[in-house]
């Protein structure tokens, strides 16, 4: 198992070049540079200009700016931000629990629904609730994010107004962000009514982010079950005389489970790219904004740091999942 | 009172072809202690039976009977509760093929403990014991250890032996063994069979053998019930039906025994079973029957008494001059 998790680890050393390399091409490949952006419409005198382009280093050819970088990386150091002048690994630490809460939130969502969901429509194969829900997980998989969000600001915020159009909080509660999750600083600071302003504050966007996933899940466990509800060991299971929910839902769906799971590690992925959008419109103080913001600043830094860190978050989410697929699937275990 | 009663069974199955009648018009009916052996080729319905009575087929399957009793109680009457009740405790089955019959994702200890905690209202360490004691029945070596073993790491005749001790775990009354030797190589297959009978002589249950293997049928069985296309043709204590069989089809299988040949060419049945689109208008034998005429490629026979077998035949071989008049 540890010489296996050791030959995995290694395999990302080619995948983290290959980010930053790209991360790194990518943002110098957007016309216009930090230096013209941040002196905005006044403009700069080529002086000046010269000044600044020497202070920041880009006077140097690109593949020396590209060691530059790799070489603070090795380092654990990120650079630091154009714009606010402070670490971009700090600025992430700051705004990373926002969105690792809306994250948890919107996949604790779409696993809730949509294991059951398809569970209960592989079951039903035919029935109407299949057909239902299929369709449904259709419509919820090509709706595009930014006009479901929008649809559902209008109906849930504006005309029924049962929750708040914006932000992690009301403005009318403070507290320190002890644990930077908001669920949790509201509950610790003992405030009436922090809890559920934040809960409320949570609900559109988890839904909103959560949509994709969930019908994903839905549909990928819908067809997993459909294919072992067929095996030889589900007849044995009903031979023995269990009951239904013995039978789908633990004989069947612990096999059902791989790429269930396999498709829930990928969907972290999405999940992060969807938070840029979400978080974008619903305002959302994480990273995802934060990155948004940081390209149309032509912020290098921030951009390449961001990438890094969000591509190896991705990178731990899909190991673990490899090392469950042992634990669920005794036949693949490793030893 | 017999122990099972089936009278008149048949399943049709929807198919998007139109529907398809896989067991028609089929009696079982087994003692206690009794061997009953049910054979013929595949696709005569003999597993569809036994899976219609364990409640197995999937829904696009529509069963029939007039009777369909065990122990008297009617099972077709019953809620899929109640019926969960008897299926897998008084009535157990194993299958064709022991490997992929095991969940691979759970402990063969946690398998056979699964039936016991669902019937036997065991606590955790007698049901321990009792699967232990189960696995040194079936002969499995160094029972203890191998309670933690999965399926995949076990061979084929292992893993039959565990389905086996699965299956009697709850002391079943009747055992429906389902070509339980088919997947397995020859020097297993004895062992498994000489297993099989040796539990039932000592429980006293009763035991039907689905198979297609004559040899198999003498060794262990003490009546045969011999079905083709879904229909029983044949049903006769073992001893009879070798020395005399009375349906064509009988006569023909026993014929195309090795250990039977005269010949240097092995005798044949020629042609297929019929299937969905080729089913004859008489009797479903006339096709491949050497004694066909007219009237059998005209009129489906009904079976005669069980002097003669209950063979389903309008002419009924080895008849004695007195019953044929």
């Amino acid at each position: 198992m540890l010489k296996y998790l050791a030959s995995r680890l290694l395999t990302f050393v080619p995948t983290f070049i290959g980010v930053t390399l790209i991360s790194f091409a990518f943002i110098r490949m957007l016309p216009g540079d930090p230096i013209t952006v941040m002196a905005g419409e006044r403009g700069v005198s080529p002086e000046r200009y010269q000044e600044l382009m020497v202070q920041l280093g880009f006077d140097q050819p690109v593949y020396v700016q590209y060691f530059e970088y790799l070489k603070g990386i090795v380092q654990g150091d990120l650079g630091m931000s154009f714009v606010t002048k402070k670490p971009v690994w700090d600025e992430f630490f700051a705004l990373f629990p926002a969105t690792l809460e809306l994250s948890l939130c919107a996949m604790i969502f779409a696993v809730g629904l949509g294991l059951p969901a398809g569970v209960i429509a592989a079951v039903n194969r035919g029935k109407f609730f299949d057909r239902a829900l299929m369709s449904t997980a259709l419509v919820g998989y090509s709706m595009p994010i930014f006009w479901w969000a929008l649809l559902l600001i209008i109906v849930v915020s504006g005309w029924l107004g049962l929750t708040p159009v914006s932000g992690r909080i009301s403005l009318m509660f403070y507290f320190p962000d002890t644990t930077g999750f908001m669920l949790i600083d509201s509950l610790l600071s003992g405030q009436k009514g922090a809890f559920s302003s934040a809960l409320s504050h949570l609900i559109l966007p988890t839904i909103v982010l959560g949509t994709i996933p969930l019908a994903v899940i839905a549909r990928q466990t819908r067809s997993a079950m459909l294919e072992v509800l067929s095996e030889d060991y589900i007849r044995t299971a009903r031979a023995k005389g269990l009951s239904p929910y013995g039978i789908n839902g633990i004989h069947a769906l612990r096999n059902a489970l791989i790429p269930v799971i396999t498709v829930i590690g990928l969907s972290v992925g999405t999940l992060l790219a969807g938070a840029i959008l979400t978080e974008t419109i619903f305002s959302w103080p994480g990273i995802g904004k934060w990155m948004v913001d940081s390209i149309f600043r032509r912020d290098y830094p921030v951009v390449q740091g961001g990438l890094l860190l969000i591509a190896v978050m991705v990178m731990i989410v899909n190991l673990t999942v490899d090392m469950l697929y042992g634990f669920i699937n005794p036949k693949i275990r490793k030893r | 009172m017999a122990l099972l009663e089936i009278r008149n069974l048949s399943v049709d199955f929807t198919t998007a072809s139109g529907a398809f009648r896989a067991v028609d018009a089929v009696d079982v009916s087994v003692d206690k202690g009794e061997v009953l052996a049910i054979v013929g080729e595949s696709g005569s319905g003999k597993s569809v039976s036994m899976l219609a009575l364990m409640g197995l087929l999937p829904w696009t399957a529509t069963i029939t009977a007039d009777v369909m009793e065990f122990e008297g109680r009617d099972l077709r009457a019953l809620t899929p509760k109640a019926r969960r009740k008897i299926v897998g405790k008084d009535i157990a089955m194993i299958f064709q093929e022991p490997m992929s019959s095991l969940n691979p994702c759970f402990t063969v200890g946690f398998q056979i403990k699964e039936a016991l905690r669902l019937h036997m209202n065991m606590d955790r360490a007698t049901r321990h014991k009792r699967a232990i004691e189960l696995m040194d029945m079936v002969g499995i070596p160094a029972p203890e250890s191998r309670l933690n073993t999965f399926p995949h790491q076990m061979s084929g005749g292992m893993n039959q032996r565990v389905m086996i001790a699965m299956s009697i775990a709850c002391n079943p009354k009747l055992l429906i063994a389902d070509e339980p030797t088919t997947a397995l190589d020859v020097t297993i297959q004895a062992q498994i069979l000489d297993l099989l009978t040796g539990l039932q002589r000592d429980t006293g249950m009763g035991l039907i053998l689905i198979t297609h293997d004559m040899g198999v049928v003498a060794e262990n069985a003490e009546r045969v019930s011999v079905q083709y296309a879904g229909q029983k043709v044949e049903d006769q204590p073992v001893y009879d039906l070798f020395a005399r069989p009375h349906h064509p089809y009988t006569a023909a299988l026993l014929a195309a025994l090795p250990e039977r040949a005269t010949s240097k060419l092995l005798p044949t049945i020629p042609g297929v079973v019929p299937g969905q689109f080729d089913r004859p208008k008489g009797c479903l034998f006339s096709p491949r029957c050497a004694y066909a005429d007219d009237r059998c490629r005209s009129t489906p026979p009904i079976p005669c008494g069980s002097e003669l077998g209950l063979a389903r035949c309008h002419y009924p071989l080895n008849a004695t001059e007195e019953v044929k008049a």
